[in-house]
């Protein structure tokens, strides 16, 4: 019986690879043309922004952007001249600055030392520690938002960039510290063992071996807690707040300006493109990293 | 110079300098304990920044919510009222109704999200330009939400029938004598509420997708080989090899947009602010505390969200620990 199927075997195998063959020409034909489908259909509102940001404001609101491929052509780059000047975005872009380069270094620093501590010491209670943290992860910020606002409101830091430095750093840690726990964990442990022989301290240990063997996870931390500050609008919406437009990062400030009414609309298309250029540099130049940095970040599979 | 400038950067070079000298400094400190104790107390020196800024900003708070949910509107003398706030949120028609949209965001963004990222993911992987394909979907993901919002906007722009639709979606079904439809006006079947999740697919769908590509590439391509040699259709390879593998994958992507799909706010606030039934529990949360100033309220609603999330933080503690404990 057995032979008997191993000498039909090749002769089915012969044919449905025949007819795979043919088939497979035209299947792959299809599941191009979806791929290329699902890319357009990504790529269509962005670009749809980027064409009506170049457009004049006397056409907006009256053609589609897809009239701008048919003569006449109307582009212009006043759009991104009125959105330094009018709507306050060239302030708002520095102000994102401020608040995100402070809002990254600070807990990349405070995480570093926990990471460490968690890897290579060993303490009572380390583990359950450790499960905090990974608890933390998720927990929602709106928990946090009354008490922490009523405190800078006592201590008159609403408004300022510190409060959202200072609450950014908290609210990025768990990640932060998980992340680069889970780096540095990983490290071999015959590196550090035998530093501690050579009578090297913990001090040495982390700003000789486990900072630099770690580079590659501080880079993605780097740019996942900038990303995230960058993005924020929350934490500032509510820290900051609308009664301080001076100091509002371009998140809150462009979220104003898609609900007020007012005669800036045409300028959201532009303020939006200014807003994503950081991100989007970061992303192309860096994308080895952001994607290792979520491949990484989540609890892994 | 602009003193913000200055500050930020005193920050930037201080904060730093400071933690490096504390870390040499407390090594210092120790040096002067016997070795026994010195094992005790330097990892909670190396620690305690760290769960200074945690306690401060995320325990000690979540706590002081938990108690002012249970207290009146009254900020400055906030009086006991039990469980009021509570009895509000699970009466009051607005709350219910924000209630039942992050339902609909839970289910439908979560779904989709994955879905469509587990599509893309064993798509992408037979076309020669795969990269590209990938840095396409995953793009969305860099900018922030109102971002996102703003390029939704001009998607879903409206304006009334017989004039020009300059809004793309509208102007395509109106190409094919549809519409035009309000997709941001209209709380009928909650149809704002789906094009608020459509938006959140297309920024999300890059997330699924990376992690779940990154799980394909890691199954032994000779186990779906063997399958085919075995004359398994390609279908039937998916269904019976890769997804099985695929998943515990699938479970952490899918917790992690739950979550999302809970703490929903830029989109929802940016967009509609909750008008026409999109209202979410997040955005009903800041509408509580700035609006009508009831910090009671407030505090019931973010105590909410967080009993929601607390089944997904349990499952990701017994997930970690079953990690742990295996290697």
């Amino acid at each position: 019986m057995s032979t008997l199927v191993k000498q039909q075997a090749p002769a089915a195998a012969a044919t449905k690879a025949l007819s795979r063959r043919s088939s497979s020409r035209r299947g792959r034909f299809v599941l191009n043309l979806v791929v290329v489908a699902l890319m357009i259909i990504w790529a269509v509102p962005t670009v749809g922004l980027l064409i009506s940001s170049l457009r004049p404001q006397s056409v907006l609101s009256s053609s589609g952007w897809w009239t701008a491929f048919a003569p006449p052509y109307h582009f212009t780059m006043a759009n991104y001249r009125d959105v330094f000047h009018q709507a306050g975005i060239g302030q708002a872009f520095v102000n994102s600055l401020l608040i995100a380069v402070p809002a990254t270094v600070i807990p990349l620093f405070v995480a570093a030392f926990a990471a460490y501590a968690f890897s290579w010491m060993t303490f009572p209670g380390r583990d359950l520690l450790f499960v905090v943290v990974v608890g933390l992860l998720v927990v929602p910020l709106q928990t946090t938002l009354i008490p922490i606002l009523k405190l800078f409101a006592d201590w008159g830091l609403t408004g300022q960039f510190l409060a959202v430095w200072l609450a950014h750093t908290g609210y990025g840690l768990p990640f932060a510290v998980y992340l680069l726990r889970n780096f540095m964990g990983s490290l071999p442990r015959a590196v550090f063992e035998s530093a501690a022989i050579d009578g090297a301290n913990h001090v040495t240990s982390f700003f000789r071996l486990a900072v630099p063997m770690s580079l590659p996870a501080f880079a993605a931390l780097a740019i996942f807690q900038f990303l995230f500050v960058w993005n924020d609008l929350l934490v500032s919406l509510i820290y900051i707040g609308l009664a301080n437009p001076d100091n509002l990062p371009m998140t809150a400030t462009i979220a104003n300006l898609v609900n007020s009414l007012g005669g800036g609309w045409y300028l959201l298309g532009a303020a939006a493109f200014v807003s994503m250029a950081l991100p989007l540099a970061l992303f192309f130049g860096l994308q080895r990293y952001f994607v290792r940095g979520i491949v990484g970040g989540a609890v892994k599979g | 110079m602009d003193a913000r400038l200055v500050a930020a950067m005193e920050v930037v070079i201080g904060v730093p300098v400071v933690l490096v000298g504390y870390i040499w400094g407390s090594e210092w400190l120790v040096a002067v304990l016997s070795a026994r104790w010195r094992r005790v107390v330097r990892p909670w020196l190396w620690l305690a920044p760290a769960l200074g800024f945690l306690g401060f900003f995320l325990i000690y708070p979540t706590v002081l919510t938990v108690i002012r949910s249970l207290q009146g509107k009254d900020s400055l003398h906030p009086k006991f009222v039990g469980l009021t706030n509570y009895r509000w949120f699970f009466t009051n028609s607005d709350a219910l109704g924000a209630l039942l949209n992050n339902v609909l965001w839970l289910v439908f963004f979560t779904g989709f999200t994955v879905g469509m990222g587990l599509l893309v993911a064993v798509l992408v992987d037979r076309v020669r330009f795969e990269s590209l394909a990938k840095s396409i979907i995953f793009l969305p993901l860099a900018i922030s939400m109102v971002a996102a919002s703003v390029i939704w906007k001009f998607m879903y722009d409206y304006k009334p029938a017989g004039t020009a639709q300059t809004g793309t979606l509208n102007a395509l079904i109106g190409s094919v004598g549809l519409g035009p439809v309000g997709w941001l006006q209209s709380p009928g079947f909650r149809l704002s509420t789906f094009a608020l999740i459509a938006v959140m697919v297309w920024m999300w769908t890059g997330f699924a997708m990376v992690i779940i590509s990154a799980a394909l590439k890691g199954i032994d391509p000779g186990l779906l080989e063997a399958a085919r040699m075995d004359g398994a259709n390609e279908w039937e390879v998916f269904r019976k090899i890769t997804l099985p593998l695929l998943g515990p994958t699938l479970t952490v992507v899918s917790t992690t947009m739950v979550i999302t799909s809970l703490k929903t706010f830029d989109i929802v606030y940016t967009l509609t602010n909750g008008n026409y039934s999109t209202d979410v529990v997040a955005n009903l949360m800041v509408k509580e505390m700035f609006t009508f100033g009831d910090f009671g309220r407030a505090s019931a609603v973010a105590v909410i969200l967080l009993l929601a999330i607390l089944p997904i933080m349990g499952f990701n503690i017994r997930k970690f620990r079953s990690q742990e404990s295996m290697s």
